[in-house]
């Protein structure tokens, strides 16, 4: 089977979030990057499907050539190549990343079986671009999946609510969106970086649609915190809990 | 007027539909809502309509659909398309849960609208200004939207939810779509309720990361978590490392959580994580290192060592109950 696997390069935000000054973005000047948490499970997903039934993976992505970055890293996990649409970095909104994806899809010489998204991505939060680009390429689309099997054309989806699990079946060809708990994604071997310097990487450009949604401003919301009352330790301090529980209701 | 989309599991109206319906009152008091599937979903329509119109809604529109069984987002999404053009709805919102984003997303996309998901305040207008979540509430965005219908989420929990009693006068209507419409949905559902607490309706969690050392060091979480009638809660890093399942884990990429208690138990405070539990009522942090992230968010901290401490709350638990019983 051949599957296609979009993916996005997110910045790497540890505990704190510094902007640039026009409070426009994340000042990434120091930090790293990777590549949006879901997507790392869907690559993942994409690389057991075909070590059990064979085939191809593609990655496709938009962003700046920044991005090839985390494209040779998920080469180099076992995707086989890759489509970069580049842009120069400017935020792009999910209705007009999903439609460039769908075109970059719709126009490669691969007709794929399964198309792999993230769920939604970490930074921008939309929960979109794998429905959208589900209707742009007239597909199904089965959302919020934390299992995955496919057999003979059928892809059997389950997605969890509460302690139980949904479960979807849909024929392929068909977009699917994932969750991290899908799988623990693996880590590059060195023979796998290796390899995928040599894997091709096709830089294209599409023109971006016109934006729908643009961003004014901004900000790390005013601290939640509420200057910690310390309880202080040992026994003590387990008593102090107890009081606490008792104050806010949750012990008699 | 604006139409809320109601999600409901087999009849049971998700608890974040009633943040969804004070939100919406807030910017016109003219609030729709919309329940997706008739008695063969397990709805009970006065009921429903009821709690809904409890909160709000003037008009409860029941759809039901021709071998609709259960949940089929795309054949939702075909109703509330239908429903904004024969109604003239301006504004169309969801929670932002998965199924109040999936469905909403969909709407978007057959109508080749924006969406916006997540949402805290919004002022319709052209554009509509909209404040609205990034990195999951870690980042606040302000952003112009460009639509003639706004279609958007409200992130959890940032909206209390409140009673405003309406009629909520029940309009039922039936709706075809087509199979394809309906060809994912819901089959059937494995791995039944264990029958404990699950983390979005638990007022207690008690919640452990990288500091509780190794699976076995949830047993002591556990049984806090029982003795206070609660649920265990843990960390990505916990779950990646294979001590617990993904279910109990709060955070971005795991459960988004908001009860009266919150009690971290060696958790550092990965932005990924706070962006979980931060709503909570009361947090409380149990850690060695006083400068941990987690430490400046809480309520309440105990400086020390989890393996130390847990033991004696616990201990503290059972001789507070003891006497309560006794009493």
């Amino acid at each position: 089977m051949d599957i296609a696997v979009c993916v996005k390069r997110v910045p790497l935000v540890g505990s704190t979030f510094i902007l640039n000054d026009d409070s426009m973005s994340i000042d990434t000047s120091r930090i790293g990057a990777t590549l949006s948490p879901h997507e790392e499970n869907a690559v993942e997903a994409a690389v057991r499907l075909i070590e059990a039934h064979g085939g191809s993976i593609t990655l496709f992505s938009v962003g700046s050539a920044e991005s090839l970055e985390q494209l040779r890293e998920q080469l180099a996990i076992g995707a086989d190549r890759a489509v970069l649409i580049e842009t120069d970095g400017a935020e792009v909104d999910s209705q007009a990343a999903a439609a460039m994806l769908a075109q970059a899809i719709n126009q490669d010489a691969t007709s794929f079986d399964l198309i792999l998204l993230g769920s939604e991505s970490v930074d921008s939060g939309g929960y979109q671009t794998g429905i959208r680009i589900s209707h742009a390429l007239g597909l199904p689309v089965v959302t919020n999946v934390k299992g995955l099997s496919c057999e003979q054309g059928t892809a059997t989806c389950e997605r969890a609510v509460g302690t139980s699990r949904e479960v979807y079946e849909v024929n392929l060809p068909a977009v699917i969106t994932v969750l991290d708990g899908l799988n623990i994604p693996r880590y590059p071997s060195v023979p796998g970086r290796i390899k995928a310097r040599k894997k091709p990487i096709d830089q294209v450009t599409i023109t971006i649609p016109a934006p729908t949604s643009v961003r004014t401003s901004l900000r790390v919301p005013v601290s939640t915190s509420k200057g910690a009352t310390n309880l202080g330790s040992g026994q003590e301090a387990a008593k102090a809990l107890i009081d606490v529980f008792k104050q806010i209701g949750v012990m008699q | 007027m604006i139409l809320v989309y109601a999600d409901h599991d087999r009849g049971v109206v998700d608890p974040l539909t009633f943040q969804a319906l004070t939100f919406a009152r807030n910017i016109d008091s003219d609030v729709h809502a919309v329940l997706i599937g008739g008695a063969s979903t397990g709805l009970n329509p006065i009921s429903a309509a009821a709690e809904l119109g409890e909160y709000g809604a003037q008009v409860v529109v029941i759809a039901d659909i021709s071998g609709y069984a259960d949940y089929a987002p795309l054949a939702a999404a075909r109703v509330l398309v239908e429903r904004l053009v024969a109604t003239g709805a301006t504004t169309l919102i969801a929670a932002s849960s998965p199924r109040g984003n999936e469905v909403l997303a969909h709407v978007a996309a057959i109508t080749d609208r924006p969406f916006t998901a997540d949402c805290y305040r919004i002022t319709a207008g052209e554009p509509h200004k909209i404040v609205r979540a990034r990195w999951a509430g870690n980042l606040e965005e302000d952003v112009d939207v460009y639509s003639d219908v706004l279609i958007a989420t409200v992130f959890p929990h940032s909206t209390q939810a409140s009673t405003h009693p309406a009629p909520g006068i029940i309009q039922e209507i039936t709706a075809t779509v087509s199979e394809r419409d309906l060809s994912v949905q819901v089959l059937k559902r494995v791995g039944a309720a264990t029958g404990g607490v699950t983390l979005p309706e638990a007022k207690v969690i008690v919640s452990g990361g990288r500091g509780m050392g190794g699976p076995e060091g949830f047993g002591i979480l556990e049984e806090i978590a029982g003795a206070l009638g609660g649920a265990v809660g843990c960390t990505r890093v916990v779950t990646s490392a294979g001590w617990r399942p993904h279910s109990e884990q709060v955070g971005q990429t795991g459960t988004k959580v908001a009860p009266d208690l919150y009690l971290a138990c060696g958790i550092s405070g990965a932005t990924q994580h706070l962006a979980g539990c931060k709503n909570s009522k009361t947090l409380i942090a149990i850690n060695s290192d006083p400068d941990a992230t987690i430490m400046s968010h809480a309520d309440y901290i105990i400086v020390g060592d989890v393996a130390q401490i847990l033991p004696l709350v616990l201990q503290e638990i059972h001789a507070a109950l003891s006497v309560t019983h006794t009493s």
